[in-house]
C-alpha cells in the first residue's frame, strides 16, 4: 500500500478516530481543571513561602519535565495496581482499581502535566511582588479578598499560560497513557495512540489527518498564549 | 496621642522606638536613607510583623504585646513611595477599592471631598497607565483619604517624582494639612518638605530616635545633627503684615520684628512660615545702618556649639523665636560671643515655605 494523500474532510475520520479524539479532549479538559484547582493554591504558596525545603518540592514537581514518560507511567502502574500502595488502599475502601480506566488516566495526566500548570502560575504570582497586596491590605482587604481581587487578576497571563500549556501537554500524552491506560477504545484510547496504531498498519492518510490536526491545534493554542503574554506585559511595563 | 513602642531587628541595626506623638497635625519623620524611618511607618501600619510591641492610637490598641490587629482592620490610610495603583483597575475603581470594603454606616463623604481636594475629577475614567507620575500620586493620596482614616501614613510620597511634579503635588499636601483634621505621619529625607509641612518632628539615625518635638524647636537644637551642616535652618511662624508698593516689598511680622521680602501676592494676615538658613545669618554687635541688608533684628545668644574646627553655630533668641547663625570661630572669638550676650542679627535671605 502506498502513501494515501491526507484527507482533510470529516469523511476521513473513522468512528474509532472520532472516539479517540473525544476521549482525548475530555481527558485534557478534566485534567486541566483539576490542575488549576490544586495548582493555584500550591503555586501561590510556593511563590510566597520562605520555607527552607521549598526547592525539594519544586524539584519533585518539575520531574515530569525530564523523566521519560514511560518511567512515570511504570511507577504509576505499580503504585495504582492491586498490589501497589495506593491501589491496595483504594481496594480496601471498596474502590475499583485505577489502571486501564479513564480515572487512572486522569490521575496519570494530572501528575504528568503538573509542572506545566504550576510553573507559570508560580512565576506569575512571584512577579506580582508583595506591594500590590500590601496596598490592598491598607485598603481594608482581608487575605482571601486580596488573593481573589488582586493576586488572581494580576496573574491572569499566568493563568492563561497554565491552562493552555496544561491542556496542550495532556493532548500529546503517550508514554504514560500507554503504560497506565492501555488502548481501550472509548475508555482509554487517546489520539496519540490512535495515530501510532494507524502508522503501525501503514494507514498514513489517517495518521496524517490526526497528526496534522493536532499540530495545527497545538500551534494555535501556543500562538494564543504568546500573543496574550505580549499584550499583558506591554500593559504591565507601562504602570 | 499616638504611642509606638517596639524593637525590630533589621539587617545591620536594631530599630528601637519608643515614641509618643501628638494625634493632630503633621509629624515629619526625618533621617538619612536606611535609618529605619520607613520601617517605623510600616510597623505602625502593621505591614511589618512585630514580636512584641505597643501601638496605641488615640486610645485604640493596634498592638499590645503579641496581639496585633491585622493591617486590614486598622483605620489607616497609607500612601506608598511609588503610587501603587492597581493596574487592572481604572482610576475610579482604584478609588472605590477601599471604600467598598467599609460598612456603609462607617463611610464618610470623604471620596467626593478627596476627589475635589486633589483635583482628579477629570481623571476618573482613565486607565492608570495613562496618568503622569504626579497624577498617579494624587490618585493614590485620594484613595487613602477616601477611607476617612484616623491616621494617614505617608512614606516619602514625593521622592519618586522630579522637581516639577513635586511642586505640582506640594500645594495639595498643604491643603490636606490645613483643611483636614487627620493626623499624618510623613516620612521624608527632604528637608524642604519637612520645613513646609511638619508641625512636629521625629529625627532618626541608624534605627534610633534621636529627638522628637515641635519642628521649630527641634531644628534649632544644637545637640542634634539637624542644626549643623549646610542645610541647617530655623523655622519662624509669621504673618503677612503689609505690602510696600513703592518698593514692591511684602512685610512679614513675627515675634522678633518684621521681615521685608520681595512682593508676594498674599492677603494681609495670612499666616506664613519662614525658613532662614544658618549660613545666611551674620552677627554684629552694633545696629548697622549703612548696609544693604534690610532684615536686622535685636537678639540674645542662647547657646553656641562648635561646627567642625573653624566654625560655630549660634542659637539666638528673638523675643521667643529662634534663629541659627553660622559664623567662623575666629569671629566668635573677636566678638566675644557667649550665651546671654545681646547683639544684632543680619539676615541675608529668607524663604517662605
Amino acid at each position: 500500500m502506498g502513501i494515501v494523500p491526507p484527507m482533510i474532510d470529516a469523511i476521513g475520520l473513522t468512528e474509532n478516530d472520532l472516539t479517540a479524539l473525544l476521549t482525548t479532549l475530555k481527558l485534557a479538559t478534566i485534567s486541566t481543571l483539576i490542575l488549576l484547582l490544586l495548582g493555584t493554591p500550591l503555586a501561590w504558596w510556593l511563590a510566597r513561602t520562605q520555607w527552607r525545603f521549598k526547592v525539594l518540592l519544586e524539584a519533585v514537581i518539575a520531574l515530569p519535565l525530564v523523566l521519560p514518560p514511560t518511567v512515570l507511567g511504570f511507577y504509576l502502574l505499580v503504585a495504582l495496581g492491586r498490589e501497589g500502595p495506593i491501589g491496595s488502599l483504594i481496594e480496601t475502601i471498596g474502590g475499583a482499581p485505577l489502571p486501564f480506566t479513564f480515572a487512572g488516566l486522569v490521575v496519570g495526566s494530572v501528575i504528568y502535566s503538573m509542572p506545566f500548570v504550576i510553573q507559570p502560575l508560580q512565576n506569575a504570582f512571584a512577579a506580582i511582588g508583595s506591594r500590590p497586596l500590601e496596598v490592598a491590605a491598607t485598603l481594608r482587604a482581608s487575605p482571601l479578598d486580596r488573593f481573589f481581587t488582586v493576586a488572581i487578576p494580576l496573574a491572569r497571563s499566568g493563568f492563561l499560560s497554565a491552562m493552555v500549556l496544561g491542556f496542550a501537554h495532556t493532548l500529546g500524552e503517550f508514554g504514560v497513557v500507554l503504560m497506565i491506560g492501555g488502548n481501550i477504545p472509548g475508555e482509554t484510547q487517546l489520539l496519540s495512540i490512535a495515530i501510532y496504531d494507524h502508522v503501525e498498519v501503514l494507514e498514513y492518510g489517517q495518521a496524517h489527518l490526526l497528526s496534522g490536526g493536532l499540530l495545527l491545534f497545538s500551534f494555535l493554542l501556543l500562538l494564543l498564549v504568546y500573543s496574550a503574554n505580549r499584550h499583558f506585559s506591554v500593559m504591565q511595563t507601562k504602570q | 496621642m499616638i504611642e509606638a513602642k517596639f524593637q525590630l531587628e533589621r539587617e545591620g541595626f536594631l530599630l528601637d522606638v519608643d515614641l509618643a506623638l501628638p494625634a493632630s497635625g503633621v509629624t515629619g519623620i526625618y533621617g538619612p536613607s536606611g535609618c529605619g524611618k520607613t520601617t517605623l511607618l510600616r510597623a505602625v501600619a502593621g505591614l511589618e510583623p512585630l514580636d512584641q510591641a505597643d501601638i496605641i492610637v488615640n486610645g485604640e490598641v493596634w498592638q499590645q504585646g503579641r496581639r496585633a490587629l491585622p493591617v486590614h482592620k486598622r483605620p489607616i490610610g497609607y500612601v506608598f513611595q511609588e503610587a501603587s495603583l492597581f493596574p487592572h483597575l481604572n482610576v475610579m475603581q482604584n478609588l472605590q477599592y477601599g471604600l467598598k470594603r467599609i460598612p456603609v454606616e462607617k463611610r464618610c463623604v470623604a471620596l467626593d471631598r478627596a476627589v475635589q481636594l486633589l483635583d482628579i475629577a477629570p481623571l476618573l475614567q482613565r486607565s492608570t497607565h495613562q496618568l503622569s507620575g504626579g497624577e498617579r500620586q494624587r490618585v493614590s493620596i485620594a484613595r487613602a483619604l477616601s477611607l476617612c482614616p484616623k491616621l494617614l501614613l505617608m512614606d516619602e510620597p514625593l521622592s519618586a517624582l522630579d522637581h516639577n511634579r513635586k511642586q505640582e503635588i506640594m500645594p495639595y499636601l498643604e491643603r490636606l494639612h490645613t483643611e483636614l483634621q487627620i493626623p499624618v505621619l510623613y516620612v521624608s529625607h527632604a528637608m524642604d518638605e519637612i520645613a513646609r509641612l511638619a508641625d512636629h518632628l521625629v529625627l532618626m539615625e541608624r534605627g534610633v530616635v534621636t529627638g522628637s518635638g515641635p519642628v521649630a524647636e527641634m531644628m534649632t537644637q544644637l545637640d542634634l545633627s539637624i542644626a549643623h551642616g549646610d542645610e541647617a535652618a530655623a523655622l519662624i511662624e509669621a504673618k503677612v503684615e503689609a505690602h510696600d508698593e513703592a518698593f514692591d516689598l511684602t512685610y512679614i511680622s513675627f515675634s522678633g520684628g518684621r521681615f521685608a521680602v520681595a512682593h508676594r501676592a498674599l492677603e494681609i494676615g495670612t499666616p506664613v512660615r519662614l525658613r532662614v538658613l544658618a549660613r545666611d545669618v551674620s552677627l554684629t554687635l552694633h545696629h548697622q545702618t549703612e548696609t544693604s541688608i534690610l532684615n536686622i533684628f535685636a537678639a540674645t545668644i542662647d547657646e553656641i556649639a562648635l561646627e567642625g574646627s573653624a566654625q560655630v553655630v549660634v542659637r539666638l533668641n528673638l523675643k521667643g523665636s529662634s534663629l541659627l547663625a553660622r559664623v567662623t570661630r575666629k569671629s566668635a572669638s573677636q566678638l566675644d560671643l557667649s550665651p546671654g550676650k545681646s547683639l544684632y542679627v543680619q539676615v541675608k535671605s529668607v524663604a517662605l515655605v
